[in-house]
């Protein structure tokens, strides 16, 4: 049916990471398997993802149906509108983030087909000696020579070969996926081609020497499978080397740039692909960097939204659009000139504000020491006696949260944290510190400092899907002055990379005994 | 020239003017000193009490300034254009002797003879 190959936008997403924007596929997947077919051939025009941004997902979702419903629109419409016939109502909009697996199945399996097909590889890395020691057995074991105690000892050399081997793979290669990567891992394809072309070899060598001609010698037959698996464990140990241990050697120095306010930290990565330096940046980016809170930056924008509207270019003379850079210098020149006393503002409303924070600061500290002091850990012995009021860790910490909570939202209001914490956060964190002793001035270090994301749970753990922008493959190699960046939604991590200096390093041989001193008591001077 | 701690000191000086040299940049006086509060008295071979920690003179070049001037070795300064030397560091005794403003040093010195010389005059009387 025409509607069902209506993957409206799936050609477009070949540029972006796998696991991004499931929900567009799905909604939009299921909208249009109700239309007509009329609209396969105008699906590719109305949806608008382009590769360097995450669209909103109501743009198509409210422009697909209106294609639906009218079969001129290419010559009749000259905008998309939002107001259709079939414009998203609440409901539609709230079940966006419900919608269940199963139309999904596809992207899923393509997550794990990495897993699948290492998976497949072990069993036949397992099955192929296995086999090269039974077919004789089974395909012509009267003309097969009995072996004795050599034959034995490489049996068991084979089974802990096997048993090592299988151990490792599942060391190595069995593990959860970190991330889905925008292209394959090279070294990881070119292990599983290794090993495939090996098995292959051995397959054949067995298939045309020792099948076809019906080799008696078991011991020569028991010894090449042997061969076989010490030739995997080799090829495990260049897995090692290659997946685990060649990047541990730091080249280069990453610096680690948030586009939004500046903050920048530094990582030393070995040699390793840009996507999988991006991995490593983004999961110490959720360590290090502190939270990402856009009500900070407001100030910032309004101050650059007044220093734009300050001055208006009017084209008196009419003149043509080369005129466009001529308005812009005219711009900066007047702007210049300009007295402008937004720098006065800046610096009093900043004092100001200061002020504002210590202050609240101020009584959020009282406020939070007073409280710590009514609860009180019970002591062994007082435990035997009748209980009196006994709380556990929650009910303590909803006991005296009330006397802080005022102080304690006025300060996150003024600093403008108030929607990373929510009031069960902020009791589950104060039952934790109950619990474990600690000091108003532990329990109160998550509010006044600006923790790291991971912090923060699900509030503010926004986006998990980044794009990797980079204008050099994404699976060559790091160089000194590569630059990529990394964006998601609100912000972007612009990344650059330099060489570790070469350092040299020479020695000075200092004998111990050779550290000798004199006391300098009668210096004699000439004037 | 011992003295008793808390007593003041007296001692025979005799004045002695020297007129810098102009060596180039440098001013210089011809002689070196030994000598001072954070110096080790007990070396000092020109003391008679080896407590002493004043600054002394310990060579004279030979046709230089201070010579003609009458220093002789084993001299004990005792003031510099007004300074006084009995109680200085080392450092401090070669900067007051080499002021680059001043062309001229006017030193307080004590020596052994001079006190000898001193009491058999009064002694003649």
């Amino acid at each position: 049916m025409d509607t069902e190959s209506i993957h409206s936008g799936y050609s477009h997403h070949s540029n972006r990471s796998r696991g991004s924007n499931k929900q567009s596929d799905r909604s939009s997947r299921d909208r249009h398997k109700s239309h007509s077919r009329d609209s396969s051939s105008r699906s590719d025009k109305n949806v608008i993802i382009s590769a360097s941004s995450a669209q909103p997902q109501q743009p198509d979702q409210s422009s697909a149906p209106t294609d639906a419903q009218d079969d001129n629109w290419g010559e009749t419409t000259t905008a998309v509108t939002g107001t259709s016939d079939h414009s998203l109502s609440q409901e539609d909009l709230a079940g966006f983030g419900k919608e269940t697996d199963t139309p999904a199945e596809k992207l899923n399996c393509i997550r794990f087909l990495p897993l699948v097909l290492t998976l497949l590889l072990g069993l036949l890395v397992l099955v192929t000696p296995l086999a090269f020691l039974v077919l004789p057995q089974l395909v012509w074991p009267e003309r097969l020579q009995a072996c004795g105690t050599a034959c034995e000892g490489l049996f068991l050399s084979l089974a802990f070969k096997l048993l090592i081997l299988l151990l490792a793979g599942w060391a190595l290669f069995v593990r959860p996926t970190r991330a889905s990567l925008p292209r394959i891992a090279v070294f990881r394809a070119l292990l599983g081609l290794l090993t495939l072309l090996l098995l292959l070899s051995y397959w054949l060598f067995f298939g045309v020497r020792i099948l076809d001609s019906q080799d008696e010698n078991y011991q020569g037959i028991v010894q090449f499978a042997v061969s076989l698996v010490d030739a995997l464990l080799f090829i495990h140990y260049l897995a090692v080397v290659l997946l685990e241990i060649r990047h541990l050697q730091p080249c280069f120095s990453l610096c680690v740039v948030r586009s939004t306010d500046g903050e920048t930290h530094h990582y030393n990565l070995g040699l390793l692909s840009i996507q999988r330096a991006a991995l490593v940046i983004l999961e110490n980016y959720y360590k290090d960097f502190s939270v990402h809170n856009p009500a900070l930056l407001t100030a910032a924008k309004s101050r650059a939204a007044k220093h734009l509207a300050g001055l208006k270019v009017y084209d008196v003379d009419g003149a043509g659009s080369e005129a466009a850079t001529a308005q812009s210098r005219a711009k900066i020149a007047a702007a210049a000139r300009h007295r402008d006393t937004s720098h006065n503002e800046l610096y009093y409303e900043e004092a100001e504000h200061e002020r504002r924070v210590r202050k609240r600061r101020a009584r959020l500290v009282v406020a939070v020491e007073e409280a710590f002091t009514h609860v009180r850990r019970l002591q062994e012995e007082e435990k035997k006696k009748p209980p009196g009021d006994e709380m556990d860790p929650r009910e303590a910490a909803q006991a005296i949260f009330p006397s802080m909570a005022r102080a304690l939202q006025k300060y996150l209001r003024t600093t403008r944290q108030q929607h990373c914490h929510s009031m069960d956060s902020i009791q589950a964190h104060l039952a934790l510190c109950i619990t474990n002793n600690m000091t108003p001035k532990a329990f109160l270090e998550s509010y006044l400092v600006a923790g790291p994301t991971l912090q923060y749970g699900r509030v503010c753990l926004q986006a998990r899907q980044w794009m990797l922008v980079s204008e050099a493959s994404v699976t060559s190699p790091l160089r000194h002055g590569t630059e990529f960046q990394l964006k998601c939604n609100d912000f972007s991590l612009v990344v650059t990379s330099k060489d570790i200096p070469h350092v040299k390093l020479s020695e000075e041989f200092v004998h111990p005994k050779s550290h000798k001193f004199v006391l300098q008591m009668q210096s004699e001077t000439s004037v | 020239m011992s003295y008793i701690p808390g007593q003041p000191v007296t001692a025979v000086v005799q004045q002695i003017e020297i007129q810098k040299l102009r060596d180039g940049v440098n001013l210089i006086l011809g002689f070196s000193i030994g000598g001072g509060i954070d110096q080790d008295s007990s070396q000092n071979p020109f003391s008679e009490d080896k407590s002493d920690k004043g600054i002394y003179v310990t060579r004279v070049s030979k046709g230089s300034p201070a010579e003609v001037a009458g220093l002789r070795m084993g001299d004990k300064i005792m003031q510099v254009n007004g300074w006084d030397m009995t109680m200085v560091t080392h450092d401090q005794a070669r900067k007051r002797l080499t002021k680059k403003n001043e062309d001229v040093v006017r030193l307080l010195v004590t020596r052994k003879s001079l006190e000898e010389a001193v009491r058999q005059s009064t002694m003649q009387h």
